[in-house]
This record gives C-alpha cells, sequence and structure tokens, in this order.
C-alpha cells in the first residue's frame, strides 16, 4: 500500500513551474529518496505533500488522505522537518519540543519521557535548556529532526535533513532516520547522493519539476548505470590525458575522466570494454597498478539521467 | 482546539522578549504619570517663562482641573501609546511567516484560526493590562495632586480609551496578516492613523471615526452629555471587520 500518492501535481509560480504534472507513489514503510539538483521541485512537493501550499493542479495523499491546503486535520500523522528549520529563539530547546508536543495533545509523563528520548537522540541533552537563539546551525537542525518526530509520526517529511550537520552529526541522523525503516514511511529529499545509497531503498529523481525515474536503488544501478573501468596506472598528467584522449575516440567507450594516476573509464559495450581495454592498457606501454570492474554509484546514475534530460 | 497552548505561547513570548515591559513602562509613564504632572504644572511652567522674559505680559490661566488631567491622559494614549501599540504589534503575523516559524507551528495539528485567534487575544490582554495599570497610577496621581477624580467618570474615559487603542490593535494585526514585511504593515497601520486623523475633520464622517471615542471622553471629563454609542458600535464593528479579513487572507497564505 502506498503512503503517499501524487497524481499529477503541478504548482505554477507565476510563469515559473515549481512542479510539473508529478506522479508519485511511495510504498508504507519505506525510506524514500527524492533526488535532485537544486531548483528541481523537491521542496515545493514537500509543501505540496503537507498542505502548505496549493496545487496549480492535480492531487495528492499522505497516510490514506486526501492533502487539502490548509486542512491541518492531516498534520496528525505527519512529521516535517523544513529545509531551514524556523524556531522561536528566545524559547531553549527543551521549551519548544515541549510546546510542539502540546499541540499534538501531548502532556504529562508522557511528554517529559519523549522529550528526554528525542533531545538524547539528537544530542541536545546538555544544550536543552539554552536558548535557541545561541544554537549552531547543524544544532537546530538536530532540533528540527527532533521535533518532527514528537508525534511518532506514520509519515516522516525530511526536507535537506543532513545539510548543515557536521561529519559525526550526519552519520548520527543517517542512523536514526535508517533506523526508522519498516516503523514509518520516510520521504527524505537531498542533494547528497551517498546520502540516498546509505539509507534509502527507493529513489526517485526529479528535475525541472518533472520526475525522471522512480525505481529501487538496485533496479537503478543495474538500469541507468554504465560499467564503470577503474584503471590505476604509473603515469603523469600528460600520459594519462593522452590515453584518455584515445580511449575517448573508440566507440564502445562512453565518458572518461582522468583522476590522480587513474582513469574512470565508462562502457557503452560492457563485452567489447572486457575484451578490448586491458589490451590497450598494455599497448600503453604504461605500469598497471590496478584494474577493476566498479559497481556504478548513485552519482553516475544521477549524472546520467538528469543529463540526458537536458 | 489547542487555542490555549498558543496562547501560552504567546503571553510567554510578550514576557521574555520584554514587549510587555516597554508597553507597561511608555503607558505608565506617558499616561498614568506625566498626565496629572503635566496638567498641573503646565500652567505654572507659562507663568514663570512668560515672567523670565523680562516684558510686561499678563497670562491669565484658569486654575488647572481634573479634565485637564483626563485631556492630557487621552492625548497621550491616542499619539504615544498608538505609536507603541503600532511598533509592537506590526510585527505579530508578519515576523513569523518571514522567518518560518509560521510554517512550523503550522505543519502541526493547528488551525489558522487559533494560530490568529491566540496572538489577538494575548495583544489585547498585554495591552488592556498596560492600560489598567497606566489608569490606576494617574487615578492615584490625580488624587495626590488635585485632590478628587470622579472614579465613575475616569473608569468610562479610561474604557473608550481603550476601545480607541482595540481598534488600532485590530488594524495593525489586519496589516501585520496583509504582508511577509513588519516594516511594510507597520507602515500601512500608521498611514490609517494619520488618514483616520485627517478624515476626521469631514463633519459628516467624523462621528463615525474612532477620534470619536475620544471626543467623547473629552466630554464625559466636562461633564458634557456625550453621545458616543455610534462610535462604540463603529469601533466594535471595525474591530470585527479587521479579524474576519485577517483570517480570509491569512488563510490564503501560502506558507
Amino acid at each position: 500500500m502506498a503512503a503517499i500518492v501524487c497524481k499529477k501535481l503541478t504548482k505554477h509560480y507565476g510563469p515559473v513551474v515549481g512542479l510539473d504534472g508529478l506522479d508519485l507513489a511511495v510504498p508504507e514503510g519505506s525510506i524514500f529518496g527524492f533526488l535532485g539538483p537544486n531548483g528541481a521541485g523537491k521542496t515545493t512537493t514537500i509543501r505540496l505533500l503537507i498542505g502548505l501550499c496549493r496545487p496549480t493542479a492535480g492531487r495528492a495523499w499522505v497516510a490514506g488522505q486526501e492533502v487539502v491546503f490548509g486542512n491541518q486535520a492531516l498534520h496528525t500523522r505527519i512529521g516535517y522537518l523544513a529545509e531551514e528549520p524556523a524556531f522561536y529563539r528566545w524559547m531553549t530547546g527543551r521549551e519548544f519540543l515541549i510546546y510542539v508536543g502540546r499541540l499534538f495533545g501531548l502532556g504529562g509523563g508522557e511528554l517529559t519521557r519523549r522529550v528526554d528520548e528525542l533531545l538524547e537522540l539528537a544530542d541536545l541533552g546538555a544544550a536543552a535548556k539554552r536558548r535557541i537563539g545561541g544554537y549552531s546551525r547543524g544544532m537546530r537542525q538536530r532540533l528540527g529532526i527532533a521535533q518532527a518526530m514528537i508525534n511518532r509520526p506514520p509519515v516522516l517529511f525530511l526536507d535537506e535533513p543532513c545539510s548543515a550537520l557536521d561529519p559525526i552529526g550526519h552519520k548520527e541522523i543517517l542512523e536514526v532516520i535508517a533506523h526508522l525503516q519498516g516503523q514509518a514511511t520516510v520521504f527524505m529529499s537531498t542533494h547528497i547522493l551517498a546520502d540516498v545509497e546509505r539509507v534509502c531503498d527507493i529513489v526517485g529523481i526529479i528535475d525541472h519539476g518533472r520526475l525522471v525515474v522512480q525505481a529501487p536503488l538496485e533496479e537503478l544501478r543495474e538500469r541507468y548505470a554504465a560499467p564503470v573501468f577503474l584503471v590505476k596506472l604509473e603515469a603523469n598528467d600528460r600520459q594519462l590525458t593522452t590515453l584518455a584522449d584515445s580511449l575517448h575516440k573508440l566507440p564502445w567507450v562512453g565518458r572518461v575522466e582522468v583522476g590522480e594516476n587513474q582513469l574512470r573509464l565508462f562502457a557503452r559495450d560492457l563485452a567489447m570494454a572486457k575484451r578490448e581495454l586491458p589490451k590497450l592498457v598494455a599497448v600503453s606501454g604504461l605500469t598497471l597498478l590496478r584494474y577493476e570492474l566498479a559497481m556504478p554509484s548513485l552519482e553516475d546514475v544521477f549524472v546520467r539521467l538528469v543529463e540526458r534530460e537536458r | 482546539m489547542n487555542f490555549p497552548v498558543l496562547l501560552g505561547k504567546e503571553l510567554t513570548e510578550q514576557w521574555r522578549t520584554y514587549r510587555f515591559l516597554v508597553i507597561v513602562v511608555v503607558f505608565v509613564a506617558f499616561a498614568g504619570l506625566l498626565s496629572p504632572i503635566v496638567a498641573k504644572l503646565a500652567p505654572e511652567l507659562l507663568k514663570s517663562m512668560a515672567s523670565s522674559s523680562g516684558q510686561m505680559v499678563i497670562i491669565q490661566l484658569p486654575e488647572p482641573t481634573v479634565a485637564d488631567v483626563i485631556a492630557q491622559f487621552l492625548k497621550n494614549l491616542t499619539q504615544i501609546g498608538v505609536i507603541a501599540l503600532i511598533l509592537v504589534a506590526m510585527g505579530t503575523v508578519a515576523l513569523e511567516r518571514e522567518r518560518g516559524t509560521a510554517a512550523t507551528v503550522l505543519s502541526k495539528p493547528v488551525s489558522r484560526l487559533s494560530f490568529l485567534l491566540a496572538k489577538f487575544t494575548a495583544l489585547t490582554l498585554v495591552f488592556a493590562v498596560s492600560l489598567a495599570l497606566a489608569a490606576a497610577v494617574c487615578y492615584y496621581y490625580t488624587v495626590v495632586i488635585f485632590g478628587y477624580l470622579d472614579a465613575g467618570i475616569f473608569l468610562r474615559v479610561s474604557l473608550l480609551a481603550a476601545l480607541y487603542l482595540w481598534v488600532w490593535l485590530a488594524v495593525t494585526f489586519l496589516c501585520s496578516a496583509l504582508f511577509k514585511s513588519q516594516i511594510a504593515a507597520g507602515s500601512l497601520a500608521f498611514g490609517g492613523y494619520v488618514g483616520s486623523s485627517l478624515l476626521s475633520i469631514v463633519p459628516q464622517v467624523k462621528d463615525y471615526l474612532p477620534g470619536a471615542l475620544i471626543e467623547g471622553a473629552g466630554k464625559l471629563s466636562l461633564d458634557a452629555p456625550a453621545d458616543v454609542g455610534r462610535a462604540v458600535t463603529m469601533s466594535l464593528a471595525m474591530v470585527a471587520i479587521c479579524l474576519i479579513v485577517a483570517y480570509h487572507i491569512f488563510e490564503r497564505h501560502e506558507l
């Protein structure tokens, strides 16, 4: 069963198309990575799905309810972290969580326990009694995630949840999100491909307000990523560039990237590449240090799909 | 219904951000303390200025009365009081939209109506308490300086002044719901205040404007007959209209 469904969801901002007929179905209990370049329509989609803005056309359903602009009935069943979460700067972190909990009708010992639990989860225990005005961007981001989870929502919308986090905070938040798998549906927008690879099981790629593809991560890799050969050589930049240029002219070779002492070669014809590439490397006279057929990354898929659309 | 939670937050915010303190100090100092003192000392001051100029100027001023205190009280409230009110209330909705906190709160099970009503109720309470304190201080010092002030008359004068301030609070609140910028909201509210003062010179409309409340209050202080029924009805209607329009506009805002 789908926890989130969009049918021809469209949003225009005057002459600008923010979202162009988005069709989407996110299965219940999945962690959905919503990928796209800046300005692709990720935030617009989330704002439409939680009823904070009005669609120009199309409809959407979240947690079995139709999304209606301005109707708060849905809000008991969702959690939302904005791209740049905003708080009352005069409140302390603990006060803000208590305030949000009360808006959900929580109170007494249940609220206190939940707030303590979330403060610990967000690593804000020591700063709980400090004013939010004095929090760093990363601390505000972690508080934003905590407040989004206070009602144990069946559907959680996270708009760029890991932006502004330091590496440790980043890792911890990803662990929290991964832990939600099966318990809640998480709709996570991001442009950090590595995060999607780490925690998401389904990926949607959006560009210019249109869904380019939606599929499980593995299927995406298999379907869209060209095989990548990693060739590490004992050579200087000039020698590597000469070799890359000669390879690039061959019909079975796609893109060739030159790195430090290495080439990344995207094959158009895998069988041909497997047969021909070692010979060509041998003929070049350079010393081979490493040769492998690498797993294509999500970044490869993303770049390929987004470039194809343009 | 989480109106009490929202109201509690609004009142705490007024307290913690010192807005409540500022309003109390402005009202008590200017309307409460200065009104009786200025009414008493102004004629003395004028006389001493005239005599110090060295010219033979004969100024005959009547002895100051409690009616002068009330006139001063009303003048201070309708000028400094209204300006302070606009400055405090202009950001009440606009700032929440501008900073994004409105989106944070309204993505929870909170209706836009409760969100607005909590804000307006909190502002009303803050100004009501400030005005009550200012009126109490003014009453006390007037009795100390002048020996007597009719409590009934002063109460009616204060209630008319409260209604006058409430109208401008509602107008400022409406402006704050209109714009994302508190400066734009404050400027429009101030424009409305100036415009209303200019309109009050037109005899056909002046009885319907909030200024008629203050004129009526002035007459009450002189024991003259004052028909403020029409002004009171119009003012209450204005408050209601401002709130209804504010809600309908805010309901349509995308966050």
